[in-house]
């Protein structure tokens, strides 16, 4: 079965349950929403399903294609095609992007391949130019002294050249003047397609109005308490996170 | 250290090996006077450099360890357990057949090339080292530049050899610099004359390949007014010595307007003991820039030096020093400011991995008297594991007015974070380390000659995947 199946997640954090229960099916093809207020776990369910080692699974499973990527490692898992765009991306001092993406393009090769140099090149600069990334870009540092939109664009071309299956953009708004907000929804938008699950983390409705959903989730407390089509966001966005806690017993 | 034996079976880590030696003369073990004249003798050395050598075991016995300041594990040398010459073709022969499987390996990952690594992995010369160094020998002939080795130089060229062997680094120096000027054999001795620009790097690889390796080089760099030159020694490929102490002296003398860069990149077996004196003069107009890069040994003490004599002279040193596993890497730099506006610079980054301990010593001296003198020092340490560790001890005196310096230093570590966000987009902890640490030291490899760069690289990866799990 294609998708990324999220089944009765529970994650804890030391003794404190983050996540508590929590189910969510991603399809090919489909962009997933989910807001909610902070604190309600959305990054931390990014965070999970990349593999990060604080966190601890306590129950459920996470299903790509069928197979539990639980036990893997995140890098594993990122090379049979999850890809989280980070809210806060790392800097690699001295690692420029384009050897940062080479050397993680490299890594997904079968054991003795070598990446064809000029080949990598060329696919580089295809893709940046379909982004609207300027070539000197990458030759710069990986997000060392990188602005907020700088570091965002950085994500998405690094999920350009990725091409990952399932895609996880945690508050990739966040930061973001309304400028660089619709140059990285563009290149958002751009990588969309029938082959790419994409789940959207989000505090604002703002995000939903440049890369518009196929479904929103509303996220308090660990949990998925309402789910609905793009008009959710509208709703939510006029009537507060408030709302949907008032209605939460109605909508389980 | 394992007691000596007739067939040398030294433990050894990861790409080191043993293999049985049959040594038909040598001057046995342990040092003594009588091993001081064998060597003379042997050699054939005139009676000055004879006084000379015995002149320095004096000292070198007169003096105690440095252990007040350098580490104790220096007390573990134990130098009646050493031996100290083994002459030229009496040297140990043994087949590639001989070579252990995981260093033709080690050779292979690194892509060294198939002579090379015969040559490294200790095999007897059977290649064109001879004839590629005579060529060069011939080339650079006809522009008056001498180029080789210093027993050849001592007996050949004593007029331009004794004015400046043992001045720029007195015998005295410190106790291993007087070890070597008893015992020193191989090692280069290059000329070049006045106005003469070398313009290809000379290597000291095809020269003692054609000569093997010696445990105390002694090389001795003229380059006399306006002249120009590099030289690179070592390689990166690790050095399968079945010594473990090894002691060179290097000394430099640029003359009024010359220029010397001076290129080590050096991959030491983990038992060996690397203690080793490099200084240059630096006259008038004059400079000096070592490049340097110490990867392996149990404890390397290396200090490039810089006497800058002259007005506007120049000095640089820039140093890479990785200390894997049980290593330790004691490296630094020391710049005498002796004229008015010479000017200094010195970049140092370590890495220290798993237990693997970076030390930088640094001496900057600008005397009360001098003006417009010059100096930077940057020095950045990177930690990968916990219980690596670091130290630095910069000791920057400078007195009177009109004298510049700037110090920075910084110490930092390869954060989770940084680790999960590599590894989430696809490479593996080890390799996420490897890129970091090459990211650290990009800025400096750029200015190694470009082969060396690229070998530093591979070698960061491959030293790196020990230190990760």
């Amino acid at each position: 079965m294609k998708s990324l199946v999220i089944k009765d997640l529970h994650v804890n954090i030391g003794d404190r349950e983050i996540i508590q229960g929590l189910s969510l099916t991603i399809e090919p093809g489909k962009v997933h929403a989910i807001m909610g207020p902070n604190g309600s776990g959305k990054s931390t369910l990014s965070k999970v399903i990349a593999g990060h080692p604080d966190y601890t699974v306590t129950g459920g499973e996470v299903l790509m294609d069928g197979e539990n990527i639980l036990g893997m490692e995140p890098d594993e898992r990122a090379r049979k095609g999850i890809f989280l765009a980070f809210q806060y991306p790392m800097e690699v001092p001295g690692v420029t992007i384009a050897n940062f993406l080479r050397a993680a393009v490299q890594a997904r090769l079968p054991e003795g391949e070598e990446l064809e140099a000029t080949e990598y090149y060329y696919r580089l600069y295809e893709k940046m130019d379909l982004l609207e990334i300027n070539r000197a870009f990458t030759s710069r540092s990986v997000n060392e002294g990188f602005s907020g939109g700088e570091k965002k664009r950085c994500e998405i071309l690094q999920m350009a050249m990725l091409e990952p299956k399932y895609a996880i953009l945690d508050e990739t708004d966040s930061g973001l003047d309304i400028d660089a907000l619709k140059i990285v929804s563009h290149g958002v938008n751009v990588l969309r397609g029938p082959e790419r699950g994409i789940l959207l983390i989000t505090h604002y409705q703002r995000l939903l109005d440049y890369i518009v959903p196929d479904y929103v989730h509303v996220m308090v407390e660990g949990k998925i308490v309402m789910s609905g089509p793009k008009e959710l966001a509208l709703e939510l966005e006029a009537k507060g996170y408030d709302w949907v806690k008032d209605e939460e017993p109605a909508a389980v | 250290m394992s007691e000596p034996k007739g067939d040398l079976d030294l433990d050894r880590s990861i790409g080191d090996f043993s293999y049985p030696e049959h040594h038909a003369f040598d001057a046995g073990y342990g040092l003594t006077r009588d091993t001081v004249n064998y060597i003379a003798d042997v050699k054939g050395e005139p009676d000055w450099i004879r006084e000379f050598r015995l002149r320095a075991l004096d000292v070198f016995e007169s003096k105690p360890m440095p252990t007040h300041w350098a580490t104790k594990d220096l007390e573990t040398l134990e130098f009646d357990k050493i031996r100290y010459y083994l002459a030229h073709g009496q040297r140990p022969t043994r087949s590639w057949d001989d070579v252990p499987e995981d260093m033709k390996q080690t050779f292979e990952r690194l892509g060294i090339p198939e002579q090379e690594r015969k040559f490294l992995a200790g095999v007897e010369a059977q290649f064109d080292s001879e004839a590629v160094y005579s060529n060069i020998q011939k080339a650079i002939g006809e522009q008056g530049v001498i180029f080789t080795g210093s027993t050849d130089a001592l007996i050949k060229h004593p007029e331009i050899f004794r004015k400046w062997f043992g001045k720029v680094i007195p015998t005295g120096d410190n106790k291993f610099s007087a070890l070597n000027s008893a015992v020193f054999s191989g090692g280069s001795f290059i000329y070049v004359p006045p106005g003469v620009k070398v313009k290809h790097p000379l290597q000291a690889y095809f020269r003692i390949n054609a000569e093997n390796f010696g445990q105390f080089e002694r090389t001795l760099i003229i380059a006399d007014e306006g002249s120009e030159l590099m030289y690179m020694e070592g390689c990166t490929a690790p050095k399968f010595e079945t010594a473990t102490l090894h002691s060179a002296v290097v000394e430099l003398v640029a003359m009024r307007g010359a220029k010397i860069q001076y290129v080590t990149v050096q991959n030491w077996s983990s038992n060996v003991f690397n203690l080793v004196t490099k200084r240059g003069i630096a006259h008038e107009e004059a400079e000096i820039k070592w490049i340097d890069c110490n990867i392996g040994s149990r404890l390397t003490m290396k200090y490039p030096g810089v006497v800058l004599k002259g007005r506007k002279a120049r000095g640089e040193v820039v140093s890479i020093a990785l200390a894997s596993n049980g290593q330790h890497q004691d490296t630094g730099a020391k710049m005498i400011h002796a004229a008015d506006e010479t000017t200094s610079n010195i970049i140092s980054k370590s890495i220290s991995a798993g237990t693997g301990r970076a030390t930088y010593r640094g001496l900057v001296h600008v005397p009360k008297h001098l003006k417009g003198c010059k100096n930077n020092t940057e020095c950045d340490a990177l930690l990968i594991n916990t219980d690596s560790r670091t130290d630095t001890y910069p000791a920057i005196t400078v007195r009177g007015t009109g004298n510049a310096v700037q110090h920075e230093a910084s110490v930092s570590q390869i954060s989770a974070e940084q680790i999960f966000y590599m590894q989430q987009r696809g490479l593996t902890e080890g390799q996420a380390m490897s890129l970091s640490v090459n990211g650290f030291v990009n800025d400096l490899v750029r200015q190694f000659p470009m082969e060396y760069s690229v070998e530093l690289k591979r070698l960061i990866d491959l030293e790196m995947e020990g230190s990760v799990g």
